[in-house]
């Protein structure tokens, strides 16, 4: 193809770029991918609830689908904070917990991840 | 990697009494300006080592000092933020397919080479966690307590949304479009998480699919092989590892849409803590904002001749203005403004600073071109969404 021709081209691309708004592509530009991506992810990276009355329920009942610094990073919270919280991971988001075990989670969370 | 100087502290354990990470990670840490803010800096794949909020499911914040190197944050800086923790570790692009159904006229299963095949574009366009800023919500708001670093720009190429659902045929009736991502939760009572747009708002112009970020494959973290990027809007409406699109004749009353993200239908999209009834909408688009990106915390200026550099964005308007104040908000003058990389990218300024030593309450403040200006008083709001009034800085000058 003469260089003629590419300027052309890429003439065409520049106007059509313009009429759609968002810019149009000259050849060149990345395309979709084609291969396999692997990662390997580190788990909960070595971090774990603080030991204290309960945490087996805390375990039992939260380290399926998260990391102990879904708790460890939240600020003090009282304990109406944290029994909304846990009702809410019951109810909204289907967390294993019996409704005998809501009150030691509570517990077990205001105590070492709250303010009374 | 360039750290800002006196931000990182020393190897913390204390900080991360739950557990010992891994050495490498135990190697520096960054204080969040707020209470319970200490956080490792942890290297995740595809990553540097990144602000670590949880790791599973993983979320990562930028550490802020990557947004003054540049206008578009490189992918291994970008932040990362999930809602399941089943996320595929290993995605082979060649087998992924994006299933488009329900109200159309023909279902589509589009490969890599379908969308190699149509029209490519590219945009540049900041993407925000809803959450982004959270931590520093007054009184403490629940959630993924972030600093400032849920948020990122990049160049996005990919095929417009429209072009798909033009293909499809979407039918006379139809409400919104649904997107799914290959994440699954863990448990069968947790919603999948789905995100929809109205049907106006999937066919605009700048609503695309994208396969490449700043020049590359996403990284895995940010969605690879493809992704919803909806310019202007908050980040949880761009579907990660987009999966299914599928148009709905009615509203989506999914967990996502209709309990979760969603912000007070309030002035300023803001209420007073503890208040309750009033009505919500579905969060959408994002607010005028800008920082200074050159102030590392805790080190001072020289007196004389200084630079002060940053970033502005809004929803989509684009910034007309951006404004610094020496003494905390008094007086202002307006800086310049950079190169212009389209109305939702990052927008750099730069404005000189001549100053004597001393102690300044730096301010900048932004107005975007739909005349939208930041406030000094923020807004409050119970999920902590839409943080974006004027930054300040302490800043001592020897």
């Amino acid at each position: 193809m003469t260089k003629q021709s590419l300027t052309v081209l890429a003439c065409v691309a520049a106007l059509g770029a313009a009429a759609l708004g968002a810019n149009a592509f000259a050849a060149g530009k990345p395309a979709p991918p084609k291969g396999t991506a692997t990662i390997s992810l580190p788990g909960d990276a070595g971090m774990a609830y603080k030991p204290g009355a309960g945490v087996g329920a805390v375990q039992a009942a939260c380290l399926s689908c998260h990391s102990s610094a879904y708790v460890s990073t939240q600020p003090l919270l009282t304990k109406a904070q944290w029994t909304a919280e846990v009702v809410k991971m019951k109810n909204a988001y289907g967390a294993p917990i019996a409704d005998d075990q809501v009150p030691v989670i509570v517990d077990y969370l205001t105590t070492n991840y709250g303010k009374p | 990697m360039e750290l800002g100087r006196g931000r990182f502290l020393a190897a913390a354990g204390a900080a991360l009494a739950a557990g010992a990470l891994p050495r490498a990670a135990l190697a520096q840490t960054v204080q969040l300006p707020f209470d319970n803010g200490t956080r490792p800096l942890v290297a995740f794949p595809q990553k540097r080592p990144l602000i670590l909020l949880t790791p599973r499911p993983p979320q990562l914040e930028t550490p802020f000092e990557v947004f003054n190197a540049g206008v578009y944050t490189p992918n291994d800086a970008f932040y990362v933020r999930w809602h399941l923790a089943n996320i595929p570790q290993s995605v082979d692009a060649s087998a992924h397919r994006i299933a488009v159904s329900g109200a159309v006229n023909t279902a589509l299963s589009l490969s890599m080479d379908d969308l190699a095949k149509m029209p490519a574009v590219e945009i540049a366009a900041v993407n925000q966690c809803s959450g982004n800023s959270r931590g520093l919500f007054t009184p403490r708001a629940i959630g993924g307590e972030w600093g400032n670093g849920a948020m990122g720009n990049a160049l996005w190429t990919g095929v417009r949304l429209r072009d798909i659902l033009d293909r499809a045929g979407v039918k006379a009736g139809a409400k919104q479009v649904q997107f799914d991502g290959l994440d699954t939760a863990v448990l069968p009572g947790t919603p999948d998480f789905k995100k929809s747009l109205d049907v106006d708002v999937a066919r605009g112009d700048d609503v695309i699919v994208a396969y490449a970020m700043n020049g590359e494959p996403l990284p895995v973290l940010n969605g690879y092989p493809v992704r919803l990027i909806v310019p202007g809007w908050f980040a949880t409406y761009w579907v990660k590892m987009l999966s299914a699109i599928t148009v709905l004749d009615k509203t989506d009353d999914n967990f996502w849409m209709k309990t979760a993200y969603r912000i007070p239908d309030t002035p300023g999209n803001s209420v007073v803590p503890g208040a309750t009834g009033y009505p919500t909408i579905p969060i959408n688009r994002m607010a005028v904002r800008s920082f200074i990106t050159n102030i590392p915390d805790g080190a001072p200026f020289k007196r004389g001749r200084n630079e002060l550099r940053g970033i502005a964005f809004d929803g989509g308007s684009g910034i007309k203005r951006v404004e610094l104040s020496m003494d905390g908000g008094t007086t202002w003058r307006e800086v310049a403004l950079e190169r212009d990389y389209g109305k939702y990218s990052f927008r750099r300024f730069a404005g000189e600073w001549v100053v004597a030593p001393g102690t300044y309450t730096v301010a900048v403040r932004a107005t975007a071109n739909d005349g939208a200006v930041q406030q000094a008083t923020p807004i409050w709001n119970p999920s902590g969404y839409l943080r974006s009034s004027i930054e300040t800085y302490k800043v001592s000058v020897i």
